[in-house]
């Protein structure tokens, strides 16, 4: 069981747990504003972009190249963006803290 | 198995040189083929603008045939953010569990009336009705209401004869006309009085961007729906196996939808102006010229897909533009992949098996390139699952 915090762009936090899934679908189920999944998780709508807080990121690890060339064209990136729908939900993200881009 | 593949004609473009060319009744348009330049000129919405002569990025275009302009779709950033911001909720309404239950209602009784059928024409008899009636949802409006857009044929602004039919574009244009005066007289809950009644920048939206709007919503899920909904029927139609993995596996039918849109790309390109000399593909590009951004071909880009012209159910990376790419992406997509995964999830439950019984082609003419992007006409046989 993953325990993870989104901090959504109104400053909300939301603390939510799970144990399977990605972070994207996480965050569709809980309702989390700023996150769609519109794709469903195939990493071709970046609906799902989240900021990784610094501490975090040994946690999550780095995305992707084909995650990197989707954000690159997102004007909201930065070294700590990453999409939820390619992080996989396990222990190891325990305690998290992401922020939503959107 | 050969009835329902879509082959890639710009493959060796694509590897050579990165670009093509198309001549578009005197508006040359240089085609952007590879994954990467799409998406980077996608998204550098100052030198490849949308906010052009209304028409003229589309390709081919319709500036003689159109002078609404498409709203947000022709419009540039913070404009087009604006329009955008106010539409967006309306057209995200498919999430929603009603919207969705009145969806499966519409499309299971489609494929009962097929099963129960002989030979059906899925163009007509099919896809065009399935398209029809889910706009009614999209739009708020009375089902009996998509009698009259089935009426209208296939295609709003082509016929057979030619590809521009400027007297059958009239025909959704009067009509939209007429909608937004009954609208203003008759206030209601569907889409053309939502828009009357919304502000942007603190004053009214105006007929005109009100007829913008709405001929968005027509033109640009009707056609592209329909060869979406075709083409699947034909790949299932050979492809008996995935109907039954999709029926044994459901969860994997979100990924389906997204690699069929993939390989299908019903839009096979959409055009930019260029505003000020430049270069792609180390090609020359003249201020005032045409690019387009070609979604088919970076859809089969090599570099970015595995096994690129192969239908992968599951394909799991699947970083696709069928649906365009970032500020411009797809205004009705929402609903559109609430249909197709519908409509999956209806074939999986109550088909056994679909026989092709005859086809013509649906053949785009680009020049240097000839993109077979559906079906003129394609006639099935429905077998239900429960015989």
């Amino acid at each position: 069981m993953a325990k993870i915090t989104f901090i959504t762009s109104d400053n909300e936090t939301h603390i939510v747990e799970g144990d399977s899934g990605s972070v994207m679908e996480l965050a569709v189920n809980n309702g989390i504003q700023g996150i769609d999944g519109d794709c469903g998780g195939v990493c071709s709508c970046a609906t799902c972009h989240v900021h990784v807080s610094p501490e975090d990121i040994s946690k999550t690890g780095e995305a992707s190249e084909i995650e990197k060339d989707m954000l690159e064209l997102d004007d909201n990136a930065d070294a700590y963006s990453r999409l939820g729908c390619q992080l996989a939900i396990s222990d190891a993200l325990d305690g998290i803290v992401l922020r939503v881009a959107k | 198995m050969k009835k329902s593949k879509l082959q890639d004609p710009f493959e060796q473009a694509r590897i050579n040189k990165g670009y093509g060319e198309m001549n578009d009744q005197d508006d040359p348009v240089v085609m952007l083929l590879c994954h990467k330049d799409v998406r980077k000129s996608a998204h550098n919405y100052k030198t490849f603008i949308s906010g052009a002569t209304p028409g003229r990025i589309v390709v081919p275009s319709e500036v003689n045939i159109r002078d609404t302009r498409q709203v947000p779709f022709e419009l540039d950033p913070p404009e087009h953010g604006k329009f955008r911001a106010l539409v967006e909720p309306w057209f995200k309404r498919p999430l929603q569990s009603e919207y969705q239950e009145q969806l499966k209602e519409q499309i299971y009784t489609a494929i009962n009336t097929v099963l129960s059928t002989g030979t059906v024409e899925v163009v007509n008899e099919f896809s065009l009705p399935i398209q029809s009636h889910a706009l009614t949802l999209l739009l708020n409006i009375p089902f009996s209401e998509a009698e009259t857009w089935i009426s209208w044929g296939t295609h709003v602004f082509r016929s057979e004869e030619t590809a521009l039919d400027g007297d059958k574009a009239a025909i959704l244009y009067d009509y939209i006309d007429e909608q937004i005066e009954h609208a203003i007289q008759h206030p209601g809950e569907d889409l053309y009085s939502v828009l009357l009644a919304s502000e942007v920048d603190g004053r009214k939206l105006t007929k005109e961007e009100v007829k913008g709007v709405m001929v968005l919503t027509f033109a640009g899920g009707r056609d592209t729906v329909i060869n979406a909904v075709t083409n699947s029927i034909a790949y299932f139609a050979e492809h008996p196996e995935s109907l039954e993995r999709l029926r044994n596996e459901p969860e994997i039918i979100g990924n389906a939808v997204e690699e069929l849109m993939r390989y299908f790309s019903p839009l096979t390109q959409m055009g930019r102006v260029v505003t000020e000399d430049t270069q792609v593909c180390e090609h020359a590009i003249k201020a005032d010229s045409r690019i387009s951004l070609c979604w088919a071909s970076a859809n089969r880009d090599a570099s970015v897909f595995e096994r690129p012209n192969e239908i992968v159910l599951d394909r799991k990376i699947n970083p696709h533009v069928s649906f365009g790419f970032s500020h411009h992406n797809c205004l009705g997509a929402t609903h559109a992949r609430q249909i197709m995964k519908t409509l999956i999830a209806a074939l999986a439950e109550k088909v056994d098996s679909i026989e092709i019984v005859d086809y013509k082609e649906n053949v785009e003419d680009l020049d240097e390139f000839q993109r077979k992007v559906g079906y003129e006409k394609i006639h099935v046989k429905f077998n239900s699952l429960t015989k």
